[in-house]
């Protein structure tokens, strides 16, 4: 793997690999001494030209637990808000000897042109691109769910410990929000047919994109008939932004009471799932559109846990993408 | 003493091989191989021309040549020396310069410029609103009685979307036999977008260019067009749904010409996928299915006519996000080779047809087919001597630092496409020759006239 740009690139062999080493080590992270050697004397660039703070300090986190020197580079305060373009910026990160760096831009594409335009031989990372992927968020939603649900999917060969090994055959994950705007979803989609599981997107009409029929998942309008009838094991709930709401261009729903009612998790939709299903949601919630409190807070969400399986999935980027495979490495 | 031309063995539209003479500005002689009278004392050049197609000089009704304003991405020299070097010996120059071809100055000031640079004939196209705004009416009538005699008006880049300002941009061109040459775009169904809306725009992430944005224009300005008897010219139609729409509009007898781009006779949004923004362009690239629809609809005669939107950009322009890139690609020295790739080589035109979509239709629509510096006229003796020479069975690398527009944003390169223009002629003057421009002597000529260089 030379970059991780898109998870339609990962082969299943490639998923569950890096899945596996995201348990490695996640099991590293109980130490008292949590970190590692690994990537000592190598240079992790955090180039954001989009404001996400988590996604930063969990990169930040996971690079430094492995001994990388850290940069961050933001597009606020940099010479990128100046009008440098893209390419200078890339140009100088090379010129200064990056060996990853960490991607996170307003425009779709732009990791992919930084791996592909040869102004830069650094692995490239996507942090979130646009409208269209998030890899390391899949790989944690991913990594999530195979840590609680090994052996529910009929047709999950039972993993060692947390799953490890496994894939998610025959497991159901309903993902319920703003589809058309969300780099999550798509992420998720790819990944999560590459592992086997099956997937259903609900959400209003003007929420899913045109083409999304292409897509290889199945999607519905009506959240109660799909909790209720299909029995997802786990509902991943996608932030719905302000400024997507009503009204003026946006006008993808009439009222943000009205996209509640229908597409909110709340405490009544929680008890018509299997009692084993899970609530995730990749954050920052939107308590009480979206998500209730109730549904935020019950012991199904597993939320805190996907911000804490994140680091350990951005470890396992890192490591594979800078050292190469796991084979003979001791962590 | 201007210089005779000889071509030997040429082929007129394709048809049986002929010698044909150009001599003061017109075609002199047309006859059997062998067979025609080289006028002795003149200056004759004899050029093999065996297996070669004679074409009218070609026709592009919608050029960017951006100057005055964006000189860095190109002039009016450098882009109707590339119109030379793609067989052109007129183009129309597109309003949206900077700034914006919308007085009787501006449109001469381009006027003049390609007057200067000797290439081709430039036309200017006159914006239908001040400034591109869209909201009252630019002087069309001065624009149309300047020295530059403008009758191809357009808001190209914008569309005319209010539809009461279209209809009385219709109505008021019918005065001087103008035309308007709409860019169908409705503003709304299309903000932020950034490619064809469909399965690959669903995948990867960028914002839908939906076609009915396209359409709903196009059907609108037909209808506007019946009710007023207006004449209206469809810019760079692009969808399947407009070809349809033009369909039924020219049955009903409505009278609406369309052209079609070369590059959305051959290039799909699959392209996209690359993230490459040499190949982001407006209206986007389509699906497969709509290149197949705009390639049928030229063969029937429902498009009328191919034009490059030949659309120059610096690098810096087309060096970064695709979300922040400009729109456009270049087109006049590929168009040729791109219409004989996918219509003529495919069986679906003869040359004799590509003489028509490339040179006798834009002429007629732009109303330059007539008159002193006649465009578009027949390969006949008498005509006047624009001519293009081509090599159908020539074949050539694209390499878009080896071109004569002044910028590289050409998505043909590295690809091979057949033909090669060989010589294009100017009222008898050669522009190109072997493939290479010729300098204009008309320049020297000009501007020793004038008493030295400016």
């Amino acid at each position: 793997m030379r970059h991780l740009l898109s998870t339609a690139d990962l082969a299943k062999d490639e998923a569950i690999e890096l899945l596996d080493t995201a348990a490695q080590m996640a099991a590293t992270q109980s130490r008292e001494i949590k970190k590692l050697p690994t990537l000592r004397g190598r240079t992790v660039v955090n180039l954001f030209f989009e404001d996400s703070t988590r996604t930063r300090i969990s990169f930040e986190t996971a690079a430094k637990r492995l001994s990388a020197d850290v940069i961050n580079f933001s597009a606020k305060g940099s010479s990128v808000s100046k009008g440098e373009s893209l390419k200078d910026t890339a140009l100088t990160l090379h010129a200064m000897g990056a060996d990853a760096v960490v991607v996170r831009h307003w425009a779709s594409g732009a990791p992919y042109q930084l791996a592909h335009a040869g102004w830069l031989d650094a692995a490239v990372l996507n942090a979130g691109d646009g409208t269209h992927m998030h890899p390391t968020q899949a790989l944690l939603d991913a990594y999530t769910i195979r840590r609680h649900l090994g052996g529910h999917g009929g047709g999950l060969r039972r993993g060692g410990d947390d799953g490890v090994g496994a894939d998610l055959a025959g497991l159901r994950v309903a993902i319920v929000g703003d589809v058309l705007h969300s780099r999550v979803a798509r992420a998720n989609v790819r990944l999560l047919r590459t592992l086997g599981a099956e997937v259903t997107l609900v959400a209003p009409p003007t929420l899913l994109p045109v083409g999304v029929e292409a897509w290889p998942c199945r999607t519905s309008y009506d959240l109660d008939a799909t909790l209720a009838d299909w029995q997802p094991d786990a509902v991943m709930m996608l932030r719905v932004q302000r400024e997507r709401m009503s009204g003026g261009a946006g006008a993808f729903f009439p009222s943000p009471l009205e996209y509640t009612r229908y597409f909110g998790l709340d405490a009544r939709r929680l008890a018509v799932l299997p009692a084993h299903s899970i609530v995730m949601h990749p954050g920052p919630m939107n308590r009480g559109l979206e998500i209730s409190a109730e549904a935020a807070d019950s012991d199904r969400a597993v939320i805190v846990e996907q911000v804490a399986n994140g680091v350990a999935v951005r470890m396992a980027a890192l490591y594979l993408l800078l050292s190469g495979s796991t084979e003979g490495t001791t962590l | 003493m201007t210089t005779t031309y000889v071509l030997r063995g040429a082929r007129p539209l394709g048809g049986d091989a002929a010698d044909v003479v150009l001599a003061d500005g017109v075609i002199s002689q047309i006859a059997a191989p062998g067979t025609v009278d080289v006028p002795g004392g003149a200056e004759v050049v004899e050029i093999a021309a065996e297996g070669h197609v004679l074409l009218p000089g070609l026709v592009d009704l919608h050029t960017h040549l951006r100057e005055p304003g964006r000189e860095d991405a190109e002039t009016v020299a450098s882009g109707t020396r590339a119109a030379a070097a793609g067989g052109f010996t007129a183009v129309h120059a597109m309003a949206n310069t900077s700034p914006v071809a919308d007085t009787a100055g501006v449109v001469e000031q381009v006027w003049r410029l390609g007057q200067e640079a000797g290439w081709v004939d430039v036309h200017p196209v006159g914006a239908v609103t001040v400034g591109l705004g869209g909201e009252r009416l630019a002087e069309l009538g001065a624009m149309a009685d300047s020295a530059a005699r403008v009758r191809v008006f357009s808001d190209d880049g914008k569309c005319v979307h209010d539809p009461i300002l279209m209809r009385r941009a219709l109505e008021y061109v019918k005065a001087f036999d103008g035309v308007v040459a709409q860019h169908a775009q409705e503003p709304r169904l299309t903000e932020g977008a950034q490619m064809n809306e469909g399965v690959v725009s669903a995948e990867i992430g960028l914002a839908g260019w939906p076609a009915v944005a396209e359409e709903a224009i196009i059907a609108r300005d037909v209808l506007l067009a019946e009710h007023v008897g207006s004449r209206l010219h469809v810019c760079h139609l692009s969808t399947a749904g407009s070809v349809e729409i033009v369909r039924w509009a020219k049955g009903r007898g409505i009278d609406v010409t369309a052209e079609v781009t070369p590059h959305h006779l051959i290039l799909t949004d699959e392209l996209a996928r690359t993230y490459d923004p040499t190949y982001k362009v407006n209206p986007p690239l389509r699906t497969a299915a709509d290149v197949e629809a705009v390639r049928e609809g030229l063969a029937d005669g429902t498009i009328d006519i191919v034009a490059t939107d030949h659309a120059p950009h610096t690098r810096e322009d087309k060096d970064c996000e695709w979300g922040a890139a400009a729109f456009g690609m270049t087109g006049l020295e590929t168009a040729l080779s791109v219409v004989q790739q996918t219509m003529v080589d495919t069986g679906r035109l003869t040359w004799a047809d590509v003489a028509r979509v490339l040179s006798a239709n834009p002429a007629r629509i732009g109303r330059i087919d007539a008159g002193p510096a006649a465009q578009g006229r027949p390969v006949a003796v008498g005509e006047p001597a624009n001519l293009t020479l081509v090599d159908p069975a020539a074949t050539r690398a694209v390499d878009g630092a080896a071109q004569a527009t002044a910028s590289g944003n050409t998505p043909f390169a590295g690809r091979d496409l057949p033909g090669r223009v060989v010589a294009t002629f100017l009222r008898g003057r050669a522009t190109v020759l072997d493939g290479a421009p010729v300098g204009p002597a008309a320049d020297t000529r000009r501007l020793a006239a004038r008493g030295g260089a400016r």
